[in-house]
């Protein structure tokens, strides 16, 4: 992992649609250094998906989501790693960190509606041992993710010259 | 009635841009290439910092040469970057933008009859300047053969008897140009030998994608007769907030100081609180979009050359100065039937002086997919009028 890669990285980050051509113009490299690289990125699993940031009250799906903090008993050997990787395993969970303070581990889950949620948090994870607690947060309203803001800021006006 | 305006202020030309200004504000969906300001705003801790001041009650004068720890931390700041030395207490004074460092440093040392050289293509209020002080402005025209860079030659050339301040502004607008320390050497010796004055206006030394600036103080032994004027809009994308910096030997700096006291007092507060936390804590934030402003330049300078617009590549700021003589039209046909028939809004370069003819400036100071844009719309509008 060299500068390269890092800008790479962050071309990437902020737009992944980009032509292979587009970004070797960005990153000052031949095209084809381009695809050796990401595809090293790939293999080694710092590039793990391609995706977009999706304002999803916007797209009116109707889903809700809810973050859940989890108190947890980590295991001898082990620590908090196989139960994450149980935790990890529902299609609901769309993200899971492991966190300082009050609770251990943070879950975003994702629902068709609060009771969907909070049937999978009571029948699933609640009941799962070594789990002490859980606080379950629903998200009124995303306001930014992954550095978009969802807001819809009026443009400011722009002169057309200055010099 | 009698005629009550000032030769002075008759002699000094209008805007060149007015018209295109007044014919692109009736047009929609411009995408405007004509601004020379960052399109980022500025840094939230940079507002927050300001918004904080006003409401612990920071709205008075400061003193004339502005905040002490601002000064103190831009002292640091061209140490460490620069490797220049200026005393904040004796040899610095915070100006109102980098706009009023030029006219302060002009008057302080122009006397009526003088000659001041100007380095061209170069921002418009040079000359002007010059001569609102009484000065005579002679313009010093850099070429593309040269890339824009400042040809010794050329410069012993204007020199008279009457010659007594040099003006330069590297890395430059509208062209992008950069002068290396070499380039910088033989200048240097040329201001030296003829006892003139250097005011080096470097307020995109902050934008260099090439090397690191070298700061004309630095060079030779330029800094007893140096001017350094610089600021904190095009680096933390404040040009609004309107501060900027002189910095000079004591002597010629307490001559400004008294001109800037007299017609200006002190620069915005608000600004210079939001300055400093700038110049504090910004330098993530300035790395960011000089890196941001490097990926658009390479992508924007290939798609001209492309386009079949030929474009030396900028090493610094962010214009980059194509050539439109392969079109057939001049830079002001070129940028007003751009501007009519593709509503893309580029600056031509003749109004940047004689030697910005033929070229136009664009600033790729607009986000990438609008760049991208603008380079499909002239594309178009090239292929239309190949003739």
């Amino acid at each position: 992992m060299d500068e390269k890669d890092l800008l790479i990285l962050q071309i990437l980050e902020d737009n992944s649609r980009l032509s292979r051509d587009e970004m070797a113009l960005m990153a000052e490299l031949e095209p084809d250094e381009i695809e050796t690289r990401i595809a090293a990125l790939e293999e080694g699993g710092v590039i793990r998906n391609y995706t977009a940031v999706i304002d999803w009250d916007k797209a009116g799906n109707g889903e809700v989501a809810a973050i859940i903090d989890l108190k947890v008993n980590p295991e001898r050997d082990y620590g908090y790693d196989r139960i994450a990787d149980r935790l990890s395993r529902f299609r609901q969970v769309k993200s899971l960190r492991l966190v300082t303070g009050v609770y251990d581990l943070q879950l975003m889950v994702t629902g068709r509606n609060m009771q969907e949620i909070a049937r999978f948090v009571s029948e699933y994870i609640a009941p799962m041992d070594r789990i002490r607690e859980t606080a379950t947060h629903i998200i009124m309203r995303t306001y930014k993710e992954y550095g978009h803001s969802f807001m819809d800021r009026e443009t400011k006006e722009r002169i057309p010259y200055s010099l | 009635m009698k005629d009550f305006i000032s030769k002075r202020a008759k002699t000094i030309p209008p805007s060149g841009i007015r018209k295109f200004f007044d014919l692109a504000l009736t047009m929609e969906e411009v995408i405007s290439l004509g601004v020379g300001e960052p399109d980022f705003c500025t840094p939230w801790n940079i507002c927050e910092a300001s918004i904080y001041s006003i409401e612990q009650g920071g709205t008075a004068y400061t003193s004339n040469r502005g905040l002490q720890p601002l000064r103190e931390a831009i002292s640091d700041s061209l140490g460490k970057n620069y490797g220049l030395s200026y005393n904040p207490d004796r040899e610095m004074i915070i100006t109102t933008g980098v706009s009023e460092g030029l006219d302060i440093a002009v008057r302080a040392v122009v006397d009526p009859g003088d000659e001041v050289l100007v380095a061209e293509p170069c921002y418009v209020s040079y000359s002007p300047c010059v001569t609102l002080a009484g000065g005579i402005p002679v313009p010093v025209p850099c070429s593309g053969k040269d890339h824009f860079r400042l040809n010794p030659d050329v410069l012993m050339e204007r020199i008279t008897a009457r010659s007594k301040v040099l003006i330069i502004n590297f890395p430059n607008n509208p062209t992008g140009a950069v002068m290396r320390r070499e380039h910088l050497k033989a200048i240097a010796d040329i201001v030296t030998d003829h006892d003139l004055l250097l005011i080096s206006d470097e307020v995109y030394s902050e934008l260099t994608y090439e090397s690191r600036h070298t700061a004309a103080a630095t060079v030779g032994d330029l800094r007893e007769r140096t001017i350094t004027l610089n600021g904190f809009s095009k680096a933390y994308a404040m040009t609004g907030w309107r501060i900027g910096y002189l910095c000079a030997p004591e002597d010629i700096c307490n001559a400004a100081l008294k001109i800037h006291q007299y017609v200006m007092l002190c620069a915005p507060v608000m600004g210079q609180v939001a300055a400093l936390e700038g110049i504090r804590k910004g330098e993530d934030e300035k790395d960011r979009m000089v890196r941001e402003y490097r990926v658009r330049r390479n992508v924007f300078v290939d798609s001209l050359n492309r386009i079949g617009l030929s474009c030396h590549l900028p090493e610094g700021a962010f214009y980059a100065f194509p050539s439109v003589e392969k079109t057939g039209m001049n830079d002001v046909e070129f940028a007003e039937t751009l501007l009519k028939e593709e509503h893309v809004a580029v600056v031509p370069g003749s109004v940047f002086g004689e030697g910005g003819k033929n070229h136009v400036r664009c600033a790729y100071a607009v986000s990438r997919k609008e760049l991208k844009e603008a380079i499909v719309r002239m594309e178009r509008f090239i292929s239309s009028h190949r003739g």
